[in-house]
C-alpha cells in the first residue's frame, strides 16, 4: 500500500466519519477544559440529530454550570429555578405530551435543592428524561461541598475533607430513584473514555425511545469530572474519578425494562 | 487486504487544550502543539498523521467537539 495519500485527498465529504452535530451551535462552550459537560451536551445533540427530533424536543436547564445550555444546543430550552427542572418539565410534558422533554441537571441542583422535585417527578412517573451530571461538587459557584461529595473529599466548604459524622453521607440519587415505581429506566454512566461515551449515548437514545412510547421517567446519571473544582488537570481528574468515584458510584443499569 | 487510513482536522481556535484526545488515541497520532491559539491554549494537532486509522476515539471524547474525522480505504 502506498503512504502517499495526502491529507487533502482524504478530506472530502464522502470520507467524513465524524463531525460535531449540527444540533450544537457554533458557540464555544463556557465549560472549563476537559469538563464532561461538553461531552454530555455533544452526545445529547448527536442522539437528537440521529432521531431527527430537533423541532420536537424541549430541554429544561436549571441552575448550575449547565445554565447556559440554550447557548450551546440549538433547541427549545426553558430555564427553571434552582432545582425545579423536573417540576417545570412535568408542566411542559403535560401541556404538550407530543413533545420530547428532558432536564439536564447537576448534582448541586438535582441532589440538593431539587431533591423533592426530582423524587416526586420520578414517583409520579412523569414521562420525561432526566440527565443528572454528578461531579461531586458545586462547580459553578466555586467548588463547594455538594450532597454527592465523597467522604474525605476536599472542597472549598469542607477544606479538611467531608466528615460524615457532621456532614452526612454522600447521596446516591440514582439508587434512590431506582426504587420508585414511576421510573422506567435508571442507569449510571460516564463520559471520560470513548467506550463510556458510546455507552452513555446509547442510554440517552434508549431513554428517548422509551419516552416516545410513554413508558415513564428515564433517569440517566453521568458521573463526570470537575477539573477546576477538584484542582487537577483534566487527565488527572478522569483518573481520580475512575479510582475514587467509581467504587462509590458504580456504573451500570439500575432498572432495566423487561422488554429488553 | 484493504487498509484503512484516517485523518483528523482540529478546529484550533475552539480547542481548550484538555489533552483528553491525546490519551484516547490508540495510535499516538495526537500531541499538543507548542504554539497556542488565540485564547492561549496549546491546541491538539496530528503529529503522526500516517498512523491515524480514523477510529474517531479522539472526536468522541472531545468535550468541545473540535475534531472532525475522515476515513477512507486505500
Amino acid at each position: 500500500m502506498s503512504d502517499n495519500i495526502t491529507k487533502g485527498k482524504m478530506i472530502k465529504p464522502e470520507n467524513l466519519v465524524y463531525t460535531k452535530s449540527r444540533v450544537m451551535t457554533d458557540n464555544v462552550t463556557s465549560y472549563c477544559p476537559g469538563c464532561g459537560h461538553g461531552t454530555a451536551h455533544r452526545i445529547i445533540a448527536e442522539v437528537i440529530e440521529e432521531m431527527d427530533i430537533q423541532s420536537e424536543i424541549i430541554g429544561v436547564a436549571p441552575v448550575g454550570c449547565s445554565v447556559l445550555m440554550y447557548d450551546f444546543l440549538d433547541l427549545d430550552i426553558q430555564q427553571a429555578a434552582h432545582g425545579r427542572a423536573p417540576a417545570v418539565a412535568t408542566a411542559i410534558k403535560r401541556l404538550m405530551p407530543e413533545k420530547f422533554v428532558f432536564t439536564y441537571q447537576d448534582d448541586g441542583d438535582l441532589a440538593a435543592i431539587g431533591t423533592a422535585e426530582t423524587i416526586h417527578a420520578c414517583n409520579r412517573g412523569e414521562n420525561i428524561m432526566i440527565v443528572f451530571i454528578n461531579n461531586g461538587i458545586y462547580g459553578m459557584t466555586g467548588g463547594q461541598m455538594a450532597p454527592t461529595t465523597l467522604e474525605g473529599m476536599k472542597s472549598s466548604t469542607s477544606p479538611y475533607g467531608r466528615d460524615v459524622a457532621t456532614m452526612g453521607n454522600p447521596l446516591k440519587m440514582t439508587d434512590i430513584v431506582a426504587t420508585l415505581p414511576g421510573t422506567y429506566y435508571v442507569t449510571r454512566q460516564s463520559v471520560q473514555k470513548p467506550a463510556n461515551v458510546r455507552k452513555t449515548k446509547k442510554a440517552i437514545r434508549k431513554a428517548l425511545e422509551y419516552q416516545k412510547l410513554n413508558r415513564g421517567t428515564c433517569f440517566i446519571e453521568i458521573v463526570s469530572n470537575c477539573p477546576s473544582g477538584w484542582k487537577m488537570t483534566p487527565v488527572e481528574s478522569n483518573k481520580w474519578m475512575e479510582d475514587t468515584m467509581f467504587p462509590y458510584y458504580p456504573l451500570g443499569d439500575f432498572k432495566v425494562p423487561e422488554e429488553d | 487486504m484493504a487498509k484503512v487510513k484516517g485523518s483528523i482536522v482540529v478546529d484550533i481556535e475552539k480547542c481548550k487544550g484538555c489533552e483528553l484526545c491525546v490519551y484516547a488515541c490508540p495510535t499516538q497520532v495526537i500531541a499538543m502543539s507548542p504554539d497556542v491559539n488565540v485564547k492561549g491554549y496549546h491546541y491538539a494537532e496530528d503529529v503522526n498523521p500516517d498512523a491515524c486509522t480514523g477510529c474517531t476515539n479522539c472526536a468522541v471524547v472531545c468535550p468541545d467537539g473540535v475534531i472532525t474525522v475522515y476515513r477512507m480505504k486505500v
